[in-house]
């Protein structure tokens, strides 16, 4: 290799401006999460989406106000307009949702995410827009030959300025004294007269204003697009996981600092520069799990009104239902045709998707936002062996899921030192992390392209014979996990769940449990992905997709968290559903999105969890007071 | 009467806490509820101000049923709650603390400015920048009834002050008590302690497994040595 002249010191300053001006956006938004967090202790998926909706609304004002005043006026008014969009969101959605466990208050705002992400395409159309620059703004400064974009430079200052008037509300007025006491001790906060649903709204809004202010801001940087959310609510929960959730001086330097990562990384990785972002985060989780500025949390406490019915095997006459049930599906290939029997094969592997986080998230109690990673990783597994080893196709449907199971293992090991909220968080960006290199990483992955041609061998091609191997493996999948539900590790991992600390005070090494579950769970989501590689014969960045890690959240909620055979139902009932819909309407992803909302909100137990609560009130209501064990117990704190 | 409480009951969960509490308190009167570790005090308190979701009876405070308002509307009302675990914000400074209590002023209720709760907590004003996390028992509970002071309430729930306090402080504690009684607060004082009870009540109630067993004039309950011995731990 021959060295080159490196590039003039003039130009690593101005990289270093580049990522400093990124990151007053960036500081904006993962503030604005951060103070809502503190407060409804809700981490609002939905604000990628608000600052999404934020770029939008400026670019239609600023195209139609013209003039100095009418570009900033813009600017301004969307970031109020887009507040008062996230006061009503408040007072509709979340106020019914507060005391609900903190994952259906991420799932319902993921829901809206996804129907903000069809709406926006409805109102503002597919294509990129390309907004005005901003009058007196327009030019370049010329540093040492290099230039730097005066707009830049003008959102550079903007950052502490906007750190120092949020410094200012938050010590110096009544408001921000409030806030404060609210993060600390909300009831306390009521019981001295002061109304929280007001408080929360308020919260919400200026949050929910400060991510509109960042997508705002970019337009005269940045094209504005309707996936513009995801990668900035990625990027925000890598910020707060950094900078401690909760803090604003945490946001304020974590931004800083994963901007100026990215700019840098890309000097040093251009093809994977996340990886750099995903190492700095890997060292402050081991070296201060609560993040640079955060502080330990106490462990959450459980919420009361979730209800938990003592688990119990299943009885010999339900087994030979779920004996008859598994005969009566083999026996669709005698009657249906090729596409059902596609349909059936598919609805079979994403069985074994949901029970893998079923298991992870109901028995553990660790909700993977990230699952599609373990699931899409054991697909891309298989298609490696196939393609570039070329494998036979029984070794590579064993040896492929082990892909997924390294994922697991690496990624676990980080996840699982944090838990709730923080563990959520963290999966989602992994698998973002994993999503970037199989679409970036074009020489391996084939990149958007993927990996084609990856066929079954002829003992399975044919559609009936790939069904039943798709519904074993399933079953067998299936069976499997259930055992280990009711095994000692499962009793183990359960009082894990239950409670962490008294877990670990009657010697259960709590960290190692979780480990082993995550990989587990990661491992069997990679078997689901092997066969799911075959099915399609190709393999895309998609099946590593965050879309995918939703469905798979949803098919495990439906069907019932706080059940055994959630996953299961949850799939079966989800997928066919699915598969329908999209059949049916181009609008998917809000229907999907209205979907969820509607699960969270009215039927928070799942199908499973309603229809046992059904069959308990009807055996409760023959012998009165028949047994307190059948009845609910909540936890009082 | 001030607060009337009639037929409260509580439950968390499956477990049913208070059996149909009853109990009065008049104008200007401090009463003391005595019990047990785990006899109820603290949930009826809870009860009162709607911090426990499952509660049914009735609450009548100022001529007014306050049983199913929200706890701020209960609380804006001028019936303040001091509750026993302290429960100051840690992160905030002594005024802070304060300023979060603070409510507009009641016609039918002495008012108080931060001046005035640091004359009657003079530790208090000596520390006014201080975090509420690096105070020592006795200053954060003196911080917390000067916190509910702060909402001018006509009448205090006090849950258990003397707990854990060192003689010394004990005393002020009784000074201050005394002073808001002098000033017109109406007060009910949760407590084990029959001695500190005794040096500020009018009258006492006695709850024992979630049920009131005695109600009188602490001369009353001077005269019944069986039954002081038999529910409270001296």
């Amino acid at each position: 290799m021959q060295l080159q002249p490196g590039p003039p010191m003039a130009f690593y300053v101005v990289q270093f401006l580049t990522g400093l001006a990124s990151a007053a956006s960036l500081f904006l938004v993962a503030s604005g999460l951060s103070i809502i967090f503190g407060v409804t202790r809700i981490v609002n998926f939905a604000h990628g989406a608000f600052y999404m909706i934020g770029a939008y609304v400026a670019f239609t004002l600023t195209e139609r106000l013209s003039g100095t005043f009418g570009f900033w006026g813009s600017i301004v008014a969307a970031a109020f307009a887009v507040a008062l969009i996230g006061v009503i969101v408040e007072m509709v959605l979340l106020r019914r949702i507060y005391h609900a466990p903190e994952l259906f208050q991420l799932l319902a705002t993921f829901g809206l995410t996804l129907m903000v992400e069809d709406l926006v395409v409805l109102i503002w159309g597919p294509d990129d827009l390309v907004g005005r620059r901003a009058p007196g703004f327009k030019g370049a400064v010329d540093f040492f030959g290099q230039n730097i974009p005066s707009y830049d430079l003008f959102l550079i200052v903007l950052g502490p300025v906007v750190l120092g008037i949020l410094w200012l509300l938050f010590q110096r007025t009544r408001w921000g004294v409030l806030v404060r006491a609210a993060t600390q001790d909300r009831d306390m906060v009521a019981a001295l007269g002061v109304n929280q649903k007001w408080l929360f709204t308020s919260v919400f809004a200026v949050g929910v204003f400060l991510a509109a202010l960042g997508g705002a801001l970019q337009i005269p940087r940045d094209a504005v697009h309707h996936a513009m959310d995801l990668r900035i609510i990625v990027e925000v929960f890598v910020v707060v996981v950094i900078g401690g959730l909760g803090s604003i001086i945490g946001a304020f330097v974590a931004a800083v600092l994963v901007s100026e990562l990215n700019a840098f990384g890309i000097l040093i990785f251009p093809k994977i520069s996340i990886i750099l972002v995903f190492l700095v985060m890997a060292v402050v989780l081991i070296v201060r799990p609560w993040g640079l500025f955060g502080r330990p949390e106490a462990p959450a406490r459980k919420t009361p009104g979730l209800t938990v019915n003592p688990w119990r095997p299943l009885t010999s006459n339900e087994r030979l239902a779920a004996l008859a049930a598994l005969v009566i599906a083999a026996t669709l290939p005698l009657f249906a045709g090729n596409y059902a029997l596609t349909v059936g094969s598919e609805i079979a592997i994403f069985v074994i998707f949901a029970v893998s986080l079923h298991f992870l998230m109901a028995v553990g109690g660790l909700a993977s936002f990230g699952h599609a990673a373990y699931f899409g990783l054991g697909a891309y597994g298989v298609a490696f062996l196939a393609k570039m080893a070329g494998l036979p196709m029984i070794v590579c449907l064993l040896l492929g899921p082990l892909l997924g199971c390294m994922g697991a293992a690496v990624f676990g090991f980080f996840a699982v030192q944090l838990s709730g909220v923080y563990f959520a968080m963290l999966t989602l960006a992994f698998a973002q992390i994993v999503w970037s290199i199989a679409f970036q990483w074009v020489s391996v992955t084939g990149g958007d392209n993927g990996i084609l041609g990856v066929w079954p061998e002829k003992w399975a091609a044919s559609p009936s014979h790939f069904y039943w191997l798709a519904l074993g493996v399933a079953a067998l999948v299936t069976v499997a996990l259930r055992v280990a539900v009711f095994s000692p590790f499962g009793y183990g991992l359960r009082a894990t769940r239950d409670s962490a600390l008294r877990s670990e005070a009657i010697g259960v090494n709590v960290k190692r449990m979780q480990w082993t579950a995550f990989v587990i769970s990661g491992t069997t989501a990679g078997i689901g992905g092997a066969l799911f590689a075959y099915l399609k014969g190709s393999v895309f960045p998609d099946n590593l997709g965050i879309s995918l890690s939703v469905d798979a959240l949803v098919m495990v909620l439906l069907g019932g968290v706080e059940t055994v055979s959630g996953g299961v139902i949850g799939a079966i009932v989800y997928k066919a559903l699915n598969i329908w819909l999209v059949s049916q309407t181009d609008l998917s992803k809000l229907v999907l999105g209205g979907f969820i909302v509607l699960i969270v909100v009215v039927f928070p137990k799942g199908i499973v969890g309603m229809l046992e609560m059904l069959a308990q009130r009807r055996k409760s209501t023959s012998p009165p007071g028949a047994s307190l064990l059948a009845k609910p117990i909540e936890s009082a704190e | 009467m001030k607060l009337t409480v009639e037929g409260l009951n509580s439950h968390y969960g499956p477990a049913h806490i208070l059996f149909d509490i009853g109990f009065e308190v008049g104008e200007g009167e401090v009463v003391a509820l005595l019990g047990r570790n785990g006899a109820g005090k603290s949930t009826t308190f809870r009860s009162i101000v709607g911090l426990v979701a499952q509660r049914s009876g009735r609450i009548v405070f100022e001529g007014k049923d306050v049983s199913v308002r929200p706890t701020h509307e209960i609380v804006r009302g001028g019936l303040g709650y001091v509750p026993e675990e302290r429960r100051i914000f840690t992160d905030l400074t002594v005024e802070e603390n304060l300023e979060v209590g603070r409510q507009p002023k009641r016609l039918n209720a002495p008012s108080w400015t931060r001046e005035k709760l640091f004359a009657l907590f003079p530790n208090l004003a000596e520390m006014r920048n201080r975090p509420g996390g690096r105070m020592s028992g006795g200053e954060q509970q003196m911080l917390t009834i000067a916190r509910t002071l702060m909402g001018n309430p006509s009448l205090v729930l006090l849950d258990e002050p003397s707990e854990g306090l060192s003689p010394k402080i004990v005393e002020q504690m009784v000074d201050a008590i005394l002073t808001m009684k002098k000033e017109g607060v109406s007060i009910v004082v949760s407590e084990q302690n029959l001695h500190f009870a005794r040096l500020i009540s009018d009258r006492a109630y006695i709850i024992e497994r979630g049920r009131i067993c005695f109600g009188g004039t602490m001369a009353e309950l001077d005269a019944r040595p069986d039954i002081r011995d038999a529910h409270l731990s001296l």
